[in-house]
Formats: C-alpha cells, structure tokens, sequence
C-alpha cells in the first residue's frame, strides 16, 4: 500500500442543502484523524463518501490508490466500519453475528478466529447468546469483533466511544492505534475530542462543509509506548 | 503489516491488517446469496411473529371475501382464482416491507451494503428468501380457499402448483425489488403497494386466468398459455431487478 487516502473536491447535497461543498486532504497510511465538527457538519456524510455508501455528488477520490466512485468494489474490500448502529441482527447468536459477517465478506468462517475476538471483546461466554438481549455496549463490543476478524485498511468510526466502558474505550483505542501502526488509516468521527486524543495524529475540523482546521497535531506524539511491530512482507 | 499498541506497559491490541482478498466469482457469490438465505430463514424461523401475522391474515381476507361473495357455492368457485391472487398480493407486501425493516432496525442495511462483492447477490438472496416465506404461507392459504371455496384442489395439485409458483417468482421478484426501493423512504409501507401492484397487472391477469381455468376443468391447452405467458414475465422481472439492483440500494 503506497498512498493512503486522497479526497478532491468531495461535495455532497440531500436535496437543495449542501453538506459538503468541498473536501480535499491527503491521509497518509499510518495516521489516526479525529473529524470533528458541529452536529449536521457533515462528518457522517464524509464517513459514509469514503466507505462508499454515499456516492459524492461532486469530487472524486482515492483509497490506498484505489478510485471511491470508479471502483466502490475494490474499496468496499479496504474498508470496516463502525457505524452509530452496531448493525447486528437481535434474532443470530453472537457467533453466528460473526459468521454471517465473514461469509458476506467472502472468507470462510474460522471458529478458533470466531472464538479469540469474541474473548477479546469479552463475550466468550455470551457466544451462543442472541444479540437480542445484549445490552448496547455489547453490541458495540460485538461490533468492534466482527472488525478484529477482517482488521481494514481504512477503518471509519463514527461516534466510537458511545455506549463503551472504560475498557470497551480502551480497546477501542488499542484497535484504533494497532491499524495505524500497521500502516492503515483511520478516520474518527466524534465530538469526545479527549477521548480520542491518546492516539490521534490530526485533528480535522469540517464547517460549512469545509476543512477549516488542518493538520492539528495531538497533545502527546510519543503517545505510542512499547514495541512497534512492522512486517512489511504481508 | 501488523502492529502493537501497548498502554502502561500491557499489550493491548495486535492488528494484521487483512489483505487477503475475497474470494471472487460465481462461487463466491452464491456463497453470499447463501448466507443471506440462511439468514433471514433463521430469523424467520426464530421469530415466527412474521410468518403467524401473514398466515393468519391471508386466511382472514380469504375468509371477508367469502362473507362478502356470498353463500352461493358457484359463485364462490368462479371468484375462487382472484380472490386467491388478491390475499397473495396483500399478504406479500406485508413481508417484503418486513424483510428490510429488519435490516433497519439495527442499521444493518448499511453493514449489508459495506461488504464487498456484487451488490446483485444481496438481492438475489433477499429474493430466495421471501420466495420460500410466500411460498409455505400459500400452502396455507390454498388449503384454507380449498375448504372456504369448496374448491377441487386434490384432483389439480400439479399444475395448480405450478401456476402457484410461476405466479409467486414473478411477484416476489418485483416485490422484492421495490421494497429494497423504498426501503430507504419514511412512508414505505404506503409506498411499496403504490408503487408494485400497478406494476404486476399482466401478471396477476395472467395467474388469475391461469388459476380459474385450471378451477373450471379447461382444457390444459389454455393453461399452459398462461403459463408460458407467466414464465415470460418471469425472466423479465428477475433480469430487469438484477440489473438496476444496484442502484436502487444505495443511500
């Protein structure tokens, strides 16, 4: 992966009112952006553009060199989301969640890889549980699981830490930061600035549908404390 | 690549970025269709709140339209066809509108949307589904139109089953098309009927047709026409839906 992700002119309206009316930035692999802005700002909206649920209504971009509007195909395989809705069907189990999510994503289903994310997020024990009754911070857990088990090159989270505990928050901050150290990108749209701080690079502010403040760094750049691990070989 | 991230000294996170790639053509996708098949039967089956609400009113409009017609066995039989095809109609648009509100409910539409591969396959699963859900709630319906209607169903079970079926693909393929359409829109349940029942005329001409001859004992000449008529429609609303998919399931 050489380039990361490279946004020209987004723009986008719903019905007569611009959102977006000009996005350009250049994210290098390896970086951590905090979108941040009012709500309406259009966050959302720019998650939704670089995961390709939105189709721009001007302006085009690359993923990892791969073009967001000729080829939502191919960026749909660099992507994971996590989304306001956890996205998760009540009446499946959790492992079966799980499955679901790896059959649709084109692999096939592993259950030792099933049974070390759910453990990782702590609901080993609620594995033949049906989402239903989980709480929704377990579904934001079984959320981040179903990410763990295909970890994405982009990763776009939007509002992350609603609903997450202190550990859910910090293992949401462990994955956050495990991406870019491995040379993804992540995108997090919030308004809990301080939460994310620990592991951001930059923050970008969107108003009036515009970058207004770029290239803020974070309060702690040696926030990364122990070993790096870099295979570039995979 | 991989990396670590560590707070206070504990390894919180090891993360390989995946860049295997997907598994890519025909198989892959009919294992995708596969899943999403599993998938809505399982939460069919589990919930059964669906299945029981449109079996139970397919047998009640079934019921009101008998009230309606009158106790004259004759005139019963010659309504039989249509009144078979109107509680299909109806008990239909109440599951399609229910097999995308699932996927709302918890914003799951937009994982659906997110994974990668053919967006086609989304629909042809959603299509195998509601086939099969109709498909066992008509098997009630028939049997309770049979009793109602004083109706000779043993004696024409083949063909009348595949009048059935030939009728229920091609409604269930624009069905299952517009409810993807208006799935997305605040007055969907209002909108699906408005948008699909002008839509399937030919077809339900054709089933009804097909139904009353095969009712009155015609001869099976005039039934295979309707058939080969039904199967035409078939195709053309299977390929048509394929194809503009796609655009339709996007935000």
């Amino acid at each position: 992966m050489t380039s990361g992700l490279d946004l020209r002119g987004i723009a986008h309206r719903f019905g007569r009112r611009w959102v977006l009316r000009g996005i350009d930035a250049r994210i290098e692999p390896g970086q951590v952006i905090a979108l941040t802005g009012r709500n309406g700002s259009g966050k959302t909206t720019l998650l939704r553009i670089c995961g390709t649920l939105l189709r721009p209504s001007r302006g085009t971009g690359t993923v990892f060199g791969i073009d967001l509007v000729k080829e939502p195909g191919s960026v749909r395989e660099l992507v994971g989301m996590l989304a306001h809705d956890a996205g998760l069907y009540g009446n499946l189990t959790a492992r079966e969640n799980l499955e679901f999510s790896l059959r649709m994503a084109g692999r096939t289903p592993d259950a030792t890889a099933i049974a070390g994310a759910l453990e990782r997020v702590g609901l080993k024990r609620e594995a033949s549980d049906r989402v239903s009754g989980f709480s929704a911070g377990m579904r934001r857990r079984l959320a981040l699981a179903r990410l763990l088990l295909r970890p994405p090159a982009l990763l776009l989270l939007d509002e992350p830490y609603a609903s997450f505990d202190v550990d859910g928050i910090d293992l949401v901050n462990g994955f956050t930061a495990g991406i870019a150290r491995a040379g993804g990108i992540v995108l997090v749209a919030t308004h809990d600035l301080p939460r994310v701080r620990p592991v951001m690079d930059r923050e970008l502010r969107i108003e009036g549908g515009r970058f207004v403040q770029a290239g803020l760094e974070a309060s702690e750049p040696d926030r990364f404390v122990g070993a790096v691990e870099e295979d570039a070989g995979r | 690549m991989s990396g670590q991230w560590r707070m206070a000294g504990d390894l919180i996170m090891d993360v390989s970025i995946d860049e295997t790639s997907p598994r890519q053509g025909m198989r892959a996708e009919w294992s995708r269709i596969a899943a999403i098949v599993w998938k809505d039967l399982t939460m069919e089956r589990r919930a059964k709140a669906n299945f029981n609400s449109v079996a139970f009113l397919a047998a009640l409009i079934l019921l009101m339209f008998a009230f309606a017609i009158g106790p004259d066995a004759e005139t019963l039989r010659t309504a039989a066809g249509g009144v078979i095809w109107l509680t299909v109609l109806f008990s239909g648009v109440l599951s399609f509108n229910r097999a995308y509100e699932q996927e709302l409910e918890g914003g799951s539409l937009d994982m659906l949307v997110l994974y990668p591969g053919d967006r086609r396959a989304i629909y042809v699963g959603k299509l195998i589904a509601n086939l099969t859900f109709l498909l066992l709630v008509e098997v009630i319906l028939l049997v309770v139109a049979g009793v109602l209607y004083d109706l000779p169903l043993l004696g024409i079970a083949l063909p009348l089953s595949l009048v059935v079926f030939l009728g229920t693909v091609g409604f269930v393929a624009l069905g299952t098309f517009y409810a993807a359409m208006a799935s997305r829109l605040r007055a969907r349940e209002v909108l699906l009927p408005l948008l699909l029942f002008p839509m399937l005329i030919p077809l339900l001409i054709a089933s009804v047709e097909a139904t009353n001859d095969l009712l009155s004992g015609s001869a099976m000449g005039n039934v295979g026409g309707w058939m080969r008529l039904l199967l035409v429609f078939d195709v053309i609303f299977v390929a048509a839906s394929v194809m503009a998919f796609e655009y339709v399931i996007e935000d």
